[in-house]
C-alpha cells in the first residue's frame, strides 16, 4: 500500500519552552535598552500628569527589529469599502493604522488587524528618576548656611523596658511575650507580663534644614504654542522633582511674561495664552525683586530658569544682560531653556551666548528627547569652580 | 473526537481529491495555544533561537489572551506537509482548516515560484539551529545574538531567483564588470520579439532605445560605477566582506537560506490566501453539515473574509480574484493561475477594473494627521495594490560599489525610505562589511546618502 494521505498525532508539548525562552530574553533587551533610552523615557508625554505619585507605571514598547523599509507616513496604501468610500473620506487617523507587520513566516493569521501597539514592560516613576537623578548634580554646592540652617527634631530609635504608656511597642510587646510563653514550652499568646513590655523611646537630633526656590519663568505671549509649553512643563517636571529630593523644602514661583511679568498660579502658567510682544527683561526684573524682598540668598538656594522660543525685543537684549548679571550674582545658577522647534533665529539666545559666565546654563531643545540633554546641561556641577577650590 | 476528527479529514481529503487538488502527504498535529504561537512566531518549530521570535510569540499570545486575534490554520510547506490544529477548536472550525490547508499544501507543492524551496526545511532548520547552539557555546551568547540582529536586520535583500552556485563557477573575480544598463539586455531580444522595428539604427543619428541609452549611458556613468548592482546584498557580504569568521559567513548561510525558503511565501501572500479561502469554501459547500455546522462555518468564514479599510486582507481581496477568474475563464483556468503567476502578476493580469470598484477599493495617503482616500480611480488603485507587492513588499536595494566601502542603493521609484530606521541599519550593515557603509536614496525628490563609520550615521545630499 502507499503512503497514507494524511497522519494526525497528538504530542506532549509540555517541553516546549522555546517560545517562554525568547520572550524572557526579548524582555531583559528591553530593561537593557531602558538604561540607553533615558532620553526617551524623560521625554515621555504625560508622566507628569500622575502628579509625580511613585506608583505610576510608564508603559515600554517592545523593541524596534531595525531594517531598510518604507515610511509609512509618505506612501500610498489600498484598502477596501463597504461601497460608499469615495475620494476625500477619512480612513484613518494618525496612529491608528500602525504599519503592518508583514515578514517571513508570520504565521497567517486570519483576518489580520493593522498591527495593534503592545507594551512590553514598564517601569516606575522612582526607576525613572534613579537613572536620572543620579546623573544630575547640584551646582555651587559650596552655597552660604545652608549646612548652619538647623532645626530640632526627635527620632524614635531605640527600644527600652521602661517608658511611658503612650509609647508603647505594641508588636515587639506581643513578639516577647509568644517568646517568653514559647521557651516555657506553652503555645501561642499567653498572658502578658510587665517584664514583656517594650517602649518606644526617641532621642534629639538636628536635621540641617535646606530650603529653595525655584523661579520658573517663561513666555506666555502667542510666540510660545502647545509643543513649547509642554517642553516646558515636562523639563520643570523633572527639576522640581530633582530639587525636591535634595532639599527640604522647595518653593516654586511661577512668573509669566509677555511685555509685563507677574507671578501666576501653575495652572495658568502652562495652559493660558497672552496676546503681545515679548520683552523678557520684564520677567527678569520681577524675579530680582522677588529675590530681594522675599528670597533672600542667605536663606534659599535659588534656581532661577526661564524657558522661551528665542523671540525677545530686539532693544530690550542690552537690559536683558544687565539684569540677568545680577540675578546670577545671587543665585546657584541661571538656567535659559530655548525651545525651538524649527531652528529659527533666535535673539534671546544671542544674549546669553554673549554672556560667559560660570553660573549660566543654556540649552536648546529642539525636540523630546532634548530634554535629557538640557536637564544634564543645567545640572552639572561647574569645572572652573572645582579647580578654585 | 479524535475519531470525529479522522473521520471528517478523511471526507475532506478524498473531496479536495476529487476537485483536483494536488498536496504531498499531509501530517497534523494538535497542539496547545501556547505551541501554535511558537510556531506562529519562528515560522518554523525548529527554527533558532532568537529574541525577535519571542516578541512575535509574546504578542501572538498577548492577543490570543485578550480575545483579540486567534490563528487558525499553519502550515508549513514540507514533504510530507505539516499542519497545527489548535487543542481547543471545534469540530467545524478543524474541518474549515482542513479544507484550507490542503489547498495551501497543493499551491506550495505546484506553484513555480516554490519549485526550489527545500522540502526538508523543518530538518534543515533543526540543524542551523544546532549550529548556532554551538557558536554560542564557543563565542559567546551576546556575540552570536549581536551577529544575528545585524544579519536579519538585511535578511530580506537576497536574490532568491538566482540560481547562485553556478553563477559564482563562472564568475572568479570579485565584481562582475558592468557592461549594460539595467534592462539593456533585452534589447538583444528584440530581433526576437519585436521583428524588424528597430533592428537598423539610421546614420543621422540615435534612433533606436538602444543607442539613446549607451548615449545616456556614456555621459552619465561615473567612473565609480564598475560593477553591476548586485541585489543579494547578503551574499555579497558573504563573499567579499574581509573581516568575516567561518562561523559568522555559516549564520549568514542561515538567514539567507531561510529566506530564500520563506520568499516565496512572501511573494504570493495574497494569492495563497485566496486560493486556500475559494478552497475551503467549495470543500465546506459540498460537505453535510448540519444547520448548527453551517451557521458557525459562515460566522467563522465571515470572520476570516473581513474587509478591512486599511490594508488588504489577502483572504478577501484574493478569493474575490479567483471567483472572478472562475467566472470569466472558467475552473481549469483557476489551476493555471496558481501555478505561474506571483502577487504582483496576479494582480496586474486579473484586478479588473469592474472587480475595484465591486470590492470598492482605493488608495489612501496621509495629509496632515488624517489617511485619506485620494483615489478610487481603477488603475491607480491596482498599480498602487502592485507597487505594495513587488520585491514582496520591502524596498529594493542593490550593492554598485564596494571600493573597499559599500556602496546601497535604493532603487526609488517614489516611496521614500524610513529614515530613523536606515539611521538604525546602516550600522548593522558596517558591522557585517567591517568598513564604511553608504546608502543613496531620494528625500523630496533630493538625491541624499546616507554613511556610516559604525558609530555615527551621516546624511549628505548631493
Amino acid at each position: 500500500m502507499s503512503e497514507p494521505l494524511f497522519l494526525i498525532s497528538q504530542e506532549d508539548w509540555s517541553l516546549h519552552r522555546k517560545g517562554y525562552e525568547d520572550q524572557t530574553r526579548h524582555r531583559e533587551k528591553v530593561k537593557e535598552a531602558l538604561r540607553n533610552n533615558l532620553a526617551d523615557m524623560v521625554a515621555e508625554e504625560g508622566i507628569f500628569a500622575s502628579n509625580g505619585k511613585n506608583i505610576v507605571k510608564i508603559p515600554i514598547r517592545s523593541l524596534d527589529e531595525f531594517r531598510f523599509r518604507y515610511n509609512y507616513k509618505r506612501q500610498n496604501h489600498v484598502g477596501t469599502g463597504n461601497g460608499s468610500a469615495k475620494k476625500g473620506d477619512v480612513v484613518a487617523k494618525d496612529g491608528d493604522p500602525n504599519q503592518q507587520q508583514q515578514g517571513p513566516g508570520k504565521g497567517a493569521g486570519a483576518g489580520d488587524q493593522p498591527g495593534v501597539d503592545y507594551f512590553e514592560t514598564e517601569v516606575t516613576l522612582e526607576e525613572v528618576e534613579n537613572h536620572l537623578f543620579s546623573r544630575l548634580k547640584l551646582p555651587h554646592l559650596d552655597k552660604k548656611e545652608q549646612a548652619e540652617v538647623v532645626v530640632d527634631s526627635i527620632q524614635f530609635n531605640d527600644i527600652r523596658k521602661k517608658g511611658i504608656m503612650g509609647n508603647l511597642d505594641k508588636k515587639r510587646t506581643i513578639l516577647q511575650a509568644i517568646k517568653r510563653n514559647a521557651q516555657e514550652g506553652k503555645k501561642g499568646l499567653g498572658k502578658i507580663l510587665e517584664d514583656d513590655l517594650r517602649f518606644k523611646t526617641w532621642s534629639e537630633v538636628k536635621i540641617p534644614h535646606s530650603q529653595a526656590v525655584v523661579l520658573c519663568m517663561m513666555d506666555t505671549s502667542g510666540s510660545m504654542g502647545r509643543f513649547e509649553k509642554d517642553i516646558a512643563r515636562t523639563t520643570f517636571f523633572w527639576i522640581s522633582r530633582f530639587l525636591r529630593q535634595n532639599y527640604s523644602n522647595v518653593e516654586i514661583v511661577f512668573i509669566a511674561h509677555h511685555t509685563h511679568a507677574k507671578v501666576v498660579s501653575e495652572e495658568h502658567f502652562f495652559t493660558k495664552g497672552e496676546m503681545g510682544g515679548t520683552v523678557c527683561s520684564s520677567a527678569y526684573k520681577l524675579a530680582l525683586e522677588l529675590i530681594q524682598q522675599k528670597y533672600s540668598p542667605s536663606k534659599y538656594n535659588i534656581y532661577p530658569i526661564h524657558f522661551s522660543d528665542g523671540d525677545n525685543l530686539p532693544s530690550d537684549n542690552d537690559e536683558c544682560i544687565e539684569i540677568i548679571q545680577k540675578v546670577m550674582e545671587v543665585s546657584n545658577f541661571f538656567a535659559y531653556g530655548e525651545i525651538n522647534q524649527h531652528h529659527r533665529m533666535s535673539t534671546l539666545g544671542d544674549v546669553f551666548k554673549s554672556i560667559d559666565h560660570p553660573k549660566l546654563r543654556s540649552a536648546v531643545i529642539y525636540e523630546r528627547k532634548d530634554i535629557l540633554q538640557a536637564l544634564t546641561t543645567f545640572f552639572t556641577e561647574n569645572k572652573e569652580e572645582e579647580l578654585k577650590a | 473526537m479524535m475519531q470525529q476528527l479522522e473521520q471528517a479529514i478523511d471526507e475532506i481529503t478524498q473531496k479536495a481529491k476529487s476537485l483536483g487538488l494536488d498536496f504531498f502527504p499531509m501530517r497534523y498535529e494538535i497542539c496547545p495555544p501556547e505551541v501554535i504561537y511558537t510556531f506562529g512566531a519562528y515560522g518554523m518549530p525548529t527554527r533558532y533561537n532568537h529574541w525577535s521570535f519571542g516578541k512575535a510569540f509574546y504578542k501572538m499570545k498577548m492577543q490570543y489572551d485578550l480575545g483579540m486575534s486567534k490563528i487558525y490554520e499553519l502550515v508549513i510547506n514540507s514533504n510530507p506537509c505539516y499542519a497545527f490544529l489548535l487543542d481547543s477548536n471545534t469540530l467545524i472550525q478543524n474541518k474549515l482548516i482542513v479544507a484550507h490547508v490542503l489547498a495551501h499544501c497543493d499551491f506550495f507543492k505546484n506553484n513555480a515560484h516554490f519549485a526550489h524551496t527545500n522540502r526538508n526545511m523543518v530538518e534543515s532548520m533543526a540543524a542551523s539551529a544546532d549550529r548556532i547552539r554551538q557558536y554560542e557555546k564557543t563565542y559567546g551568547r551576546a556575540k552570536v545574538e549581536s551577529f544575528l540582529d545585524a544579519a536579519m536586520a538585511i535578511a530580506e535583500h537576497i536574490d532568491p531567483h538566482a540560481d547562485r552556485i553556478k553563477k559564482k563557477q563562472q564568475v572568479d573575480h570579485l565584481k562582475k564588470v558592468r557592461t549594460q544598463q539595467p534592462y539593456e539586455d533585452l534589447w538583444e531580444l528584440e530581433p526576437a520579439v519585436g521583428g524588424e522595428t528597430v533592428s537598423s539604427p539610421s546614420p543621422s543619428g540615435p534612433t533606436s532605445i538602444r543607442d539613446i541609452l549607451k548615449g545616456h549611458r556614456e555621459e552619465k556613468e561615473s567612473p565609480s560605477h564598475s560593477m553591476e548592482p548586485e541585489k543579494d546584498i547578503l551574499l555579497f557580504i558573504m563573499e567579499n566582506s574581509r573581516h568575516l569568521e567561518d562561523w559568522q559567513r555559516d549564520i549568514l548561510t542561515i538567514v539567507r537560506d531561510e529566506m530564500s525558503y520563506f520568499w516565496p511565501q512572501i511573494e504570493t501572500k495574497v494569492m495563497n490566501e485566496g486560493w486556500a479561502t475559494y478552497w475551503h469554501l467549495h470543500i465546506m459547500r459540498e460537505l453535510d453539515l448540519s444547520d448548527e455546522e453551517t451557521i458557525e462555518f459562515a460566522k467563522l468564514n465571515a470572520s476570516v473574509i473581513q474587509p478591512s479599510t486599511t490594508q488588504i486582507n489577502p483572504y478577501y481581496v484574493g478569493l474575490k480574484m479567483f471567483e472572478d477568474i472562475e467566472k470569466r475563464f472558467g475552473r481549469d483556468h483557476l489551476f493555471e493561475v496558481r501555478e505561474l503567476e506571483s502577487d504582483t502578476s496576479f494582480i496586474r493580469n486579473y484586478l479588473t477594473q469592474d472587480l475595484v470598484k465591486e470590492l470598492n477599493m482605493f488608495s489612501f495617503g496621509k495629509i496632515g494627521s488624517d489617511y485619506v482616500i485620494n483615489s478610487t480611480e481603477w488603475e491607480k488603485v491596482r498599480d498602487t495594490f502592485i507597487e505594495s507587492r513587488v520585491n514582496g513588499g520591502f524596498p529594493y536595494l542593490t550593492v554598485i560599489d564596494a571600493d573597499p566601502d559599500l556602496h546601497l542603493h535604493h532603487h526609488y521609484e517614489g516611496s521614500e525610505l524610513d529614515l530613523r530606521y536606515i539611521e538604525k541599519t546602516l550600522p548593522y550593515v558596517q558591522q557585517l562589511w567591517g568598513r564604511n557603509v553608504h546608502l543613496q536614496t531620494m528625500i523630496e525628490e533630493r538625491r541624499v546618502v546616507f554613511s556610516t563609520d559604525g558609530e555615527k550615521v551621516h546624511r549628505k545630499f548631493i
